[in-house]
């Protein structure tokens, strides 16, 4: 009898990796799925901060994919590693500040060192890897002439094998040496879905996740926004996971390039960002019920004042004659001020990253 | 024989998927038999380590909740 032969899938939660997977099951082969987590995953975090959405049932849609399929999935952690890929992209950014090339390559790579001779590899051994790609799926990574980019710069070469749309490249090793059979594969292209909605009916899928816009904030214009906002500010790329994370919460406004507010817009983004007083200045009026604010930056006195008049802005006191502002810092000092809400028409646009 | 040593991971403070990811780290680490308490904040982690564990053959004990703060135990299968 022939060795079983071992797949490791790239899974992202989504239907495509989901139906690759199951495809290259479906030939006998044993698959285990591997999901990286950067930092800028929509998944999971962020279902856990605002308070409307502590009541929908969320799910790691990697993990529910996997339960699914019946298969053992590995959870990654790359947000350090990750930095250089969204730093340093070798093939640049999509239409916001997504790398999407780079990031395809970086965890085909990824995959590989830790399934072919790495941490997972020790007692398995795997044969090759697998992705939902799907030519034109995508405009910056999908493409035809991206397949074999990611094939040679992740070292997979062609130990990578692209379930869904194999039939339109050259065959790979996988293919060549007959663990899969290449005619039980397909050839989908392009942005139609119905191909995959076919396969999935086939399979018996009937629910799986779409998350708008992708499964990365990177593709999101307004949260793009907000990263090189504060890489301007700061006068550097860089970034650690407390500032990403804080991105995806409240409203930001910088008045000027010395602070930035971060205000909760609910009593759930309060109260996450007041678990980040231990390294920012955190703001809230304590004469009138309101959000709590934190102030990214170096501001000077003046700032501080006209801090105070914005967080009194968006608490209940707006309309009163004056309302009383607590700062505390990090280092355990504080102030306690009074001042005039600022009225809704004094606070440009402009502001508002 | 198994070992039924406990132990406890913090990821209080953490989002998920780092509960997850932290809880499949340390379990790597320990024995067959051993127990696992994992601290969370991220009330995500009720859903993900017991998700977590199914896909890998863990035992998962049972959650308990206190306040805002998440104790998940996990049992460690030979697998």
């Amino acid at each position: 009898m022939a060795e079983q032969r071992k797949a490791v899938a790239l899974i992202s939660g989504g239907l495509d990796s989901m139906l690759a997977a199951r495809v290259v099951m479906d030939q006998g082969v044993i698959v285990e799925g591997v999901n990286f987590f950067t930092g800028f995953c929509v998944e999971g975090h962020t279902h856990a901060i605002r308070q409307k959405d502590r009541a929908k049932p969320k799910r790691n849609n990697a993990l529910w994919v996997a339960e699914q399929l019946g298969i053992k999935l590995h959870i990654i952690d790359v947000i350090e590693e990750y930095k250089d890929v969204l730093l340093n992209p070798k093939h640049g950014y999509g239409s916001n500040m997504n790398p999407c090339l780079d990031c395809k390559v970086f965890m085909v790579k990824k995959a590989c060192e830790l399934f072919f001779d790495g941490a997972f590899m020790a007692e398995h051994g795997f044969d090759f890897v697998i992705t939902g790609e799907v030519i034109g799926q995508r405009p910056k990574s999908q493409r035809r002439e991206t397949m074999p980019v990611i094939a040679r710069e992740s070292g997979a070469d062609d130990r990578l094998l692209r379930p869904l749309c194999a039939k339109l490249l050259p065959p790979t090793l996988p293919e060549r040496e007959g663990w899969v059979d290449r005619d039980a594969l397909h050839g989908f292209h392009g942005r139609n879905r119905k191909p995959q909605m076919a396969l999935a009916r086939e399979f018996g899928f009937t629910d799986w996740a779409q998350p708008a816009g992708g499964c990365c904030f990177l593709t999101d214009e307004k949260y793009s926004v907000k990263l090189v906002d504060l890489w301007q500010a700061r006068g550097s790329r860089d970034y650690e996971l407390d500032d990403i994370m804080l991105l995806k919460v409240g409203r930001h406004v910088r008045p000027n390039e010395r602070f930035k507010l971060i205000i909760g817009r609910e009593a759930g983004e309060n109260e996450f960002l007041s678990g980040y007083k231990y390294r920012y200045a955190a703001m809230h009026t304590s004469s009138h019920r309101g959000p709590l604010c934190l102030i990214d930056g170096a501001p000077t006195t003046e700032d501080i004042q006209l801090a105070g008049r914005i967080v009194a802005r968006y608490g209940q006191g707006r309309n009163a004659p004056a309302v009383t502002v607590s700062l505390e810092r990090p280092d355990g000092t504080g102030e306690t001020f009074e001042t005039t809400p600022l009225p809704a028409n004094e606070l440009p646009e402009r502001w508002h990253v | 024989m198994s070992d039924s040593a406990e132990h406890t991971l913090d990821t209080r403070g953490l989002l998920c998927p780092l509960p997850v990811i932290r809880t499949q780290d340390r379990i790597r680490e320990l024995a067959p038999g051993n127990v696992l308490h994992v601290l969370a904040t991220d009330p995500g982690a009720l859903h993900d380590i017991p998700a977590w564990c199914r896909v890998h053959g863990h035992e998962f004990v049972g959650a308990e909740t206190e306040g805002r703060i998440y104790t998940v135990t996990v049992r460690v299968r030979d697998i």
